[in-house]
């Protein structure tokens, strides 16, 4: 049954999908650990790290999609629940690093120290163990996303109300983190990690087995976002977002399949979170910025609201032009990622795989297949 | 009058005779200050201070840094001050240069705490004759704080002479403070605790518990704990009060920055994230104008920010327009793609700016007529403030007035309302839809002249006005101009009676939970547009 939920979702493009990912799971391992350092064939640690941190925003950009392209939430928030995944894994890298810390406190954490606590706050307890770590990083940002959502889809807050509202959410939790005595580290966020799961977290092979886990975790919630997809469930996802109002009248509890997806897609942004943690070595209240959560949205935008490779696309190749910009011509970096937005919203409603697929459909040998979202919200005018 | 100016003549000769006559009288008390130790150095400071002649300041405040010397040749009294190798040596009461001294030719005169404490008490009585009314008042402030029982005869003295109303007033709280301290006949008292009520702030709020807590007698102690009450209520009253008015400062920058909003986004529905950016550019303007000013008129510097008005809202609405004609009419109907569209303009024009002008804050220095403040009964309002109420009030005025009594408001509702039907009769809705986005930026700039004067005026200040502005114009209802005047002094109050208990940044943030659960209650804000129009 839940191979055929699998299977169901698997068309061409899937599968594309899923073969450029196994790619990258055998090449960089291989091309990192094998490949000796002079050969023009090798990728360094850092590439590996960056290769990672892109395929977390991918993820990102993957549940934002979910929500976004096939229900119609714009969320502005979702770097709300990415970051508190991230903190959950955090906070277990925290406690790993024991008393190697500046202060040498077998327990408490440096800024604790700093701050002259005297023992951990409650809701530090168990993040020594990484099962449960693991299981906060889908539980808190779920928790949080199933009592927005309940309280949001039940009010029937709808199009731009819930954007503004989302971003309140992220803002409120930005400002809460920088407190000091909210006990996160405050301003500096949580850094400095040992090791996770007893593995040095600089050493190559962690790195590398970092990047496999993303590779995994990007593959299993794209199966299971293009299943759900497929499935039932996911044709009244898309008559909700499309029309809300007349799958209500339906006899459907337009509500309930709301807060379903959008309680999912909260917990695969904080598994992406978790995930992006160890290879950048550090989290901090910036990533609550209402600004990442709307950059999280071009990014989904430009590869194709709505098509789930379209959002891996979009945040792939956004980022690799922002890394690069950034580097080479930092002036520029916001004139083209604001060009960006305006050009992508006046020229490329559909992204560019809906490009794609336009180009392919004029051409006489291409099948003319159209994308699977031909209609978008956009013609309800929300 | 006669009276008084008895007391005026007697002030004039008791200064005219002070200067000569006694300065001559001063020089034995100030030669016996370095002999008998820190007894005969007390016993010298509390001759000059009952002689009361200011010219004595120098010498005890030579005395307070550790400058006072005996020079062990002739065993004269010097200021001296290092200079090269050894000491330059000036007399302490003419200041005249005496000449030069190693430093094994003369001794320090030592003080210790206790003499410390009568030297300031000294200086406070001293000071509080001085000429200079400022000096005067502070030292009077002083003594209240000290509450020294030596200074209380120089206190009687200054309070008989005292012209100045207020000083004089100060002055009896330090009588007042002093009695209580000391102890004095039950009358005295009964007077000094009405005097301190009167006073009604912290400093006589502890004094006054104090004597509830301790008192002689039975009689002033409920005297006092009836004081201690009164002056409680008082601090309470006037705390609300300085509430309520930092909530209105507050809640009239929020209306600044979100009535430009009101229209762009509660009357023409299109959600402009590059809002704060038309703010933002209005700041930039009023720099402008300023420096331009400054270069070539300078007699006008006074008037910039005035110039700024018009200046700030044709340069913000004419970008408004541009924007408008550029990007926004094609996305009319999908506010989520216009919501991103403008996001990305927001970026570009931050960028922007901080290419042209550079990423530091520029300054806008206030003019003479905004800055300073007054006190109104325990109130204190600066000038910069009021006139932002006041402004941001004129601006919703003038706004109100153009939406409902002009030819442009007309068609702009019209529009709004019925965009084929307003067509049909003739009005150009496009321009009109350009217009209006234009007003809406343009009363954005206007915001920007503002809140120059409060903020920095960088490239981010937009930034930080554009989340707030969202919320006020979605807590008051979208395309109701009384909802957001309403939202806007609403949250601003709420944030500021919030921030004395739970601090500025927690107070924020459940400003922000109360707007997300107040949303869920009534999902269209405080004071929704009902009928058709909501679902269009």
């Amino acid at each position: 049954m839940l191979t055929r939920f699998f299977l169901m979702g698997l068309d061409r493009k899937a599968g594309l999908v899923l073969t450029v990912l196994a790619l990258l799971a055998v090449l960089v391992p291989v091309m990192t650990l094998v490949v000796p350092e002079g050969s023009p064939w090798h990728l360094s640690i850092f590439s590996v790290s960056l290769l990672g941190k892109y395929l977390c925003f991918a993820l990102l950009a993957l549940a934002l999609d979910l929500v976004w392209g096939y229900v119609g939430i714009l969320s502005l928030g979702h770097a709300a629940f990415f970051a508190l995944g991230g903190y959950a894994m955090g906070m277990y890298l925290m406690r790993q690093i024991g008393p190697r810390g500046v202060y040498g406190n077998p327990i408490l954490p440096d800024f604790m120290v700093f701050l002259n606590w005297k023992e951990l706050p409650w809701y530090w307890l168990g993040f020594d163990h990484f099962a449960f770590a693991a299981l906060m990083v889908l539980v808190v940002p779920g928790a949080l996303a199933f009592a927005f959502g309940w309280f949001a889809f039940r009010s029937r807050v709808t199009g731009v109300y819930l954007s503004i509202i989302t971003q309140a959410l992220t803002f409120a939790l930005l400002l809460a983190f920088f407190r000091n005595d909210m006990g996160f580290g405050g301003n500096n966020g949580l850094t400095d990690f040992k090791e996770i799961l007893g593995y040095d977290i600089q050493a190559p092979g962690t790195r590398v087995g970092l990047f496999l886990a993303t590779v995994a975790a990007l593959a299993l919630s794209y199966m299971i976002a293009s299943g759900i997809i497929a499935s039932k469930l996911g044709k009244v996802l898309v008559a909700i977002r499309d029309t809300e109002s007349r799958v209500r009248f339906l006899g459907y509890d337009t509500e309930s399949y709301k807060l379903f997806a959008w309680t999912l897609s909260a917990c695969m942004a904080g598994v992406a979170g978790a995930l992006y943690v160890p290879q950048v070595g550090i989290i901090n209240p910036s990533e609550f910025a209402p600004a990442s959560s709307i950059e999280a949205v071009i990014w989904v935008a430009v590869g194709g609201r709505g098509t789930l490779a379209g959002a891996i696309l979009g945040a792939v190749l956004v980022n690799f032009g922002k890394s690069y910009f950034t580097g080479a011509l930092p002036e520029l970096w916001l004139f083209a990622l604001g060009g960006l937005f305006v050009l992508v919203t006046l020229f490329l409603p559909k992204g560019l795989l809906g490009l794609w697929a336009q180009l392919t459909a004029r051409l006489p040998s291409g099948k003319g297949k159209r994308v699977p979202n031909g209609k978008t919200a956009d013609q309800k005018g929300m | 009058m006669r009276r008084a100016f008895r007391w005026l003549l007697a002030a004039c000769v008791a200064i005219a005779t002070t200067s000569a006559a006694l300065a001559a009288d001063l020089r034995p008390l100030v030669q016996t200050m370095g002999s008998g130790g820190y007894a005969g150095t007390e016993k010298a400071l509390n001759q000059l201070s009952e002689a009361g002649d200011p010219a004595a300041v120098p010498v005890i405040e030579a005395l307070q840094a550790g400058d006072l010397y005996v020079r062990k040749a002739d065993g004269l009294v010097v200021i001296a001050r290092k200079a090269g190798a050894g000491f330059a040596l000036t007399d302490p009461l003419s200041g005249a240069v005496v000449g030069e001294a190693a430093a094994g030719a003369i001794d320090k005169i030592k003080i210790n705490n206790a003499l410390r404490r009568s030297i300031s008490a000294t200086l406070g009585a001293l000071t509080l004759m001085s000429p200079d009314p400022a000096t005067r008042r502070s030292a009077a402030e002083a003594v209240f704080k000290s509450r020294d029982a030596n200074a209380l005869d120089a206190l009687n003295t200054a309070i008989a002479k005292e012209k100045d109303e207020r000083i004089r007033r100060v002055m009896e709280q330090a009588r007042a403070a002093v009695i209580l301290t000391a102890g004095a006949s039950e009358v005295d008292t009964q007077a000094a605790i009405a005097t301190l009520t009167a006073r009604g702030d912290r400093d006589a709020l502890a004094l006054l518990s104090m004597i509830a807590a301790s008192g002689a007698t039975d009689a002033l102690k409920t005297a006092a704990a009836g004081a201690v009450a009164a002056v409680e209520q008082k601090l309470m009253f006037w705390g609300a009060l300085q509430n309520l008015w930092y909530g209105l400062s507050l809640g009239s920058v929020l209306l600044l920055a979100a009535i430009g909003l009101a229209v762009t986004f509660g009357v023409m529905g299109v959600i402009n994230m590059a809002h704060g950016e038309m703010v933002m550019i209005g700041a930039y303007t009023t720099f402008l104008v300023q420096q331009g000013l400054r270069t070539y008129a300078p007699g006008l510097t006074d008037l910039s920010i005035l110039l700024a008005l018009p200046a700030a809202f044709l340069v913000s609405g004419g970008v408004g327009v541009i924007i408008e004609r550029s990007v926004i009419r094609w996305l009319y109907g999908r506010p989520l793609e216009t919501l991103l569209a403008t996001w990305g303009l927001s970026l570009a024009l931050q960028q922007a700016v901080r290419s042209l002008f550079g990423p530091t804050n520029r300054e806008v220095s206030a003019p003479s007529w905004m800055s300073g403040a007054f006190e109104l009964g325990g109130l204190t309002i600066t000038y910069g403030r009021l006139w932002i109420v006041v402004f941001a009030f004129a601006v919703f005025a003038a706004l109100l007035v153009a939406l409902k009594r002009t030819w442009f408001g007309l068609s702009i509702r019209a529009v709004t309302q019925n965009r084929p039907m307003a067509n049909a009769m003739g009005i150009r809705t496009a321009r009109v839809d350009a217009l209006t986005f234009g007003l809406g930026s343009g009363i954005a700039g206007l915001a920007g002249v503002a809140l120059s004067q409060i903020d920095n005026v960088s490239p981010n200040l937009g930034q930080s006005y554009i989340i707030d502005s969202f919320m006020v114009v979605v807590f008051g209802g979208v395309g109701n101009l009384w909802g957001t005047l309403v939202g806007a002094l609403a949250l601003g109050s709420l944030n500021k009676f919030l921030e004395p208990y739970a601090g500025a940044v927690l107070g924020k943030i459940l400003v922000l939970i109360f707007i997300i659960l107040f949303i869920q209650r009534r999902p269209r804000g405080l004071f929704a547009l009902k009928g058709r129009a909501v679902e269009a």
